[in-house]
């Protein structure tokens, strides 16, 4: 649009209407290509059966700790199990936990940094100093004392526990951010109209403050999710995460993997990747969408 | 199989079976006379225990700081000042993927690397720095470069977000209308004023390493303050856990004390401001 204004001998051309997805993938090409990554993991990790060229949990002692060929891509672990196929479902045990984690922890976040906005004074002065508290430990920290508060709690192969581990920590970071973003709203003439029309304050947070914040919400969505892939990959390698024999890229590189990856390298090597590709992805993606977002959204 | 009166007489010895208050007024109290309590797996005094880590911990710490701060000042001035030229997409291509790669298995690839390159394996047992400084430094330079390259990730995108910034402002325009080579404007006057915020992540960051080290001290099989933290995790040993997180929420409340003095020693309007 800009090109044809500036050229004086081109008649004005109606502007093309893009798709906002084509607009996103032109603005921000590296956020398009860690697009393609993470719908790459989704489809992998969502048809991991179909995918997966092993059953990830079959032991084969006749292939323990073979290198990667043609049968194997990626070799096989101390018990003969293909680890291309456990990448794959790892992607699934990943984003599962990465997205229940960042969902709860985002939207409990968002909820707790409205209402402080909202309610201020006294209310906001409590909750802020208990954020403070929450925010001076490393979250993974954090995470480490609720799995010791908690122990496990399995519900459908997944362990709430540790989903609620990884997203409290998100909690606080969320909340500081979006009660910033929701102070200004807060000072918009539609909030007084709401309260002088008799709302009542769930439907003034619920339904004129939230959507308003929603911008921000879907940047640190995207970011925690990857933070929270992170996490639930350290916490994994810990011991202290998901368990065997679930198929997840921290454990991996646990257990059997520490003592064999001298002579086994293949072991570490292609689950470490695939947690760095998975949390630059997102990350990437956060970052993009913030760009994108940032000059319309801007509070 | 363990009777009811031995899990009774168990929970009387830790001091399980008091009200919650009470055991808290307890804590409390030992807290301001140093007295922690006893861990409650191995039976020693929780300050011993911790004493015996901290050392090595906070060498790392202290190690991985100093190694951030020579890499992430420079790769973050570099990439302000040749910004959206091709050394800064690749500067920042580095630290993107500084912030996705786990130090743990950047840990585990240093190790092979070193194994590969040099066949040699960093020792297992551990040399203190006034034993053998060689020995100890080139056992724990490993475990500071692997958590140091987030770090240096974290500051490298500070320093360059905050240059880009300063860069902007009147007083660049002024010095550089005055004549004043480009490197002492960037030197003396952009950079002065970009460090602040880069102080203030440096100093986030390290209260926050003693927790990055809680994953790479397992991996390379040191016994710091971090693996002692999983294995108190590990065992619900709640006297050590307490302990640790305190101590850990001590760093940062120093740290962010030292911090803000820093802030005085750098920016004078800071320091003369109250006057």
């Amino acid at each position: 649009m800009a090109g044809a204004v500036s050229q004086p001998n081109v008649t004005y051309a109606a502007p093309k209407r893009r798709s906002a997805l084509a607009m996103f993938c032109l603005a921000q090409p590296l956020g398009a290509v860690s697009g393609v990554a993470i719908l790459i993991m989704l489809f992998g990790g969502v048809f991991a059966d179909f995918v997966a060229p092993y059953d990830p949990l079959t032991i084969d002692f006749g292939a323990m700790l073979a290198p990667p060929s043609w049968e194997h891509w990626m070799g096989t672990d101390a018990f003969g199990r293909d680890i291309f196929s456990r990448v794959i479902y790892g992607a699934r045990t990943a984003l599962t936990i990465g997205f229940f984690a960042s969902l709860f922890g985002c939207v409990s976040g968002a909820m707790i940094g409205v209402a402080s906005a909202y309610f201020g004074g006294r209310v906001d002065m409590v909750v802020q100093r208990f954020i403070d508290v929450m925010l001076s430990f490393p979250i993974i920290v954090l995470a480490l004392v609720v799995v010791a508060m908690l122990g496990r709690n399995l519900l459908g192969g997944i362990d709430i526990n540790l989903v609620f581990a990884i997203a409290i920590p998100i909690v606080p970071k969320v909340a500081r951010v979006v009660r910033s973003a929701a102070l200004s709203i807060r000072e918009m003439p539609y909030i007084d109209a709401a309260r002088a029309a008799g709302f009542g304050h769930m439907r003034i947070i619920l339904r004129h403050m939230v959507p308003n914040v929603a911008a921000p919400f879907l940047i640190m969505f995207t970011a925690f999710i990857a933070q929270a892939i992170l996490l639930e990959a350290s916490l994994s390698f810990l011991g202290l995460g998901v368990t065997e024999p679930t198929p997840a890229w921290g454990l991996m590189l646990s257990g059997n993997a520490s003592d064999f990856y001298r002579e086994a390298p293949w072991m570490i090597l292609f689950p470490g990747l695939a947690i760095s590709v998975a949390v630059f992805a997102f990350n990437l993606f956060g970052d993009s969408l913030r760009d994108w977002l940032d000059p319309k959204f801007k509070v | 199989m363990v009777t009811q009166e031995t899990i009774d007489a168990e929970r009387a010895r830790l001091g399980l079976d008091r009200p919650l208050g009470v055991q808290f007024a307890d804590w409390m109290v030992g807290l301001v006379t140093l007295d922690l309590g006893k861990s409650m797996w191995t039976d020693r005094p929780v300050t011993e225990e911790i004493g015996l880590r901290l050392e090595l911990t906070m060498q790392v710490a202290i190690m991985a700081t100093i190694f951030a701060v020579l890499i992430a000042i420079p790769l973050g001035t570099i990439s302000a000042l040749f910004k959206d030229t091709w050394v800064d997409y690749a500067v920042r291509l580095i630290t993107i993927a500084g912030l996705a790669v786990p130090s743990f298995w950047l840990g585990m690839i240093i190790i092979l690397a070193l194994l590969y390159w040099f066949n040699w394996l960093p020792p297992i047992t551990y040399t203190p720095i006034y034993v053998d400084p060689v020995a100890n430094i080139s056992q724990l330079i490993w475990p500071a470069l692997a958590v140091g390259y987030r770090y240096s990730a974290v500051v490298a995108r500070m320093v360059r977000s905050s240059i880009v910034e300063v860069m902007k402002e009147d007083y660049i325009r002024t010095a550089r209308a005055k004549g004043v080579f480009e490197k002492l404007v960037v030197a003396r006057h952009a950079m002065r004023n970009a460090l602040l915020p880069a102080i203030t992540v440096i100093g986030l960051e390290f209260a926050f390493l003693i927790g990055g080290l809680v994953v790479t001290e397992q991996v390379f099989n040191l016994n710091g303050l971090g693996k002692l933290f999983v294995q108190a995790v590990s065992r619900n040993d709640f006297t050590l856990i307490q302990a640790i997180v305190m101590l850990i929420a001590v760093v940062f409340i120093v740290t962010n004390l030292i911090v803000d003095l820093l802030y005085a020693l750098f920016d004078p309007r800071i320091r003369l401001g109250g006057k």
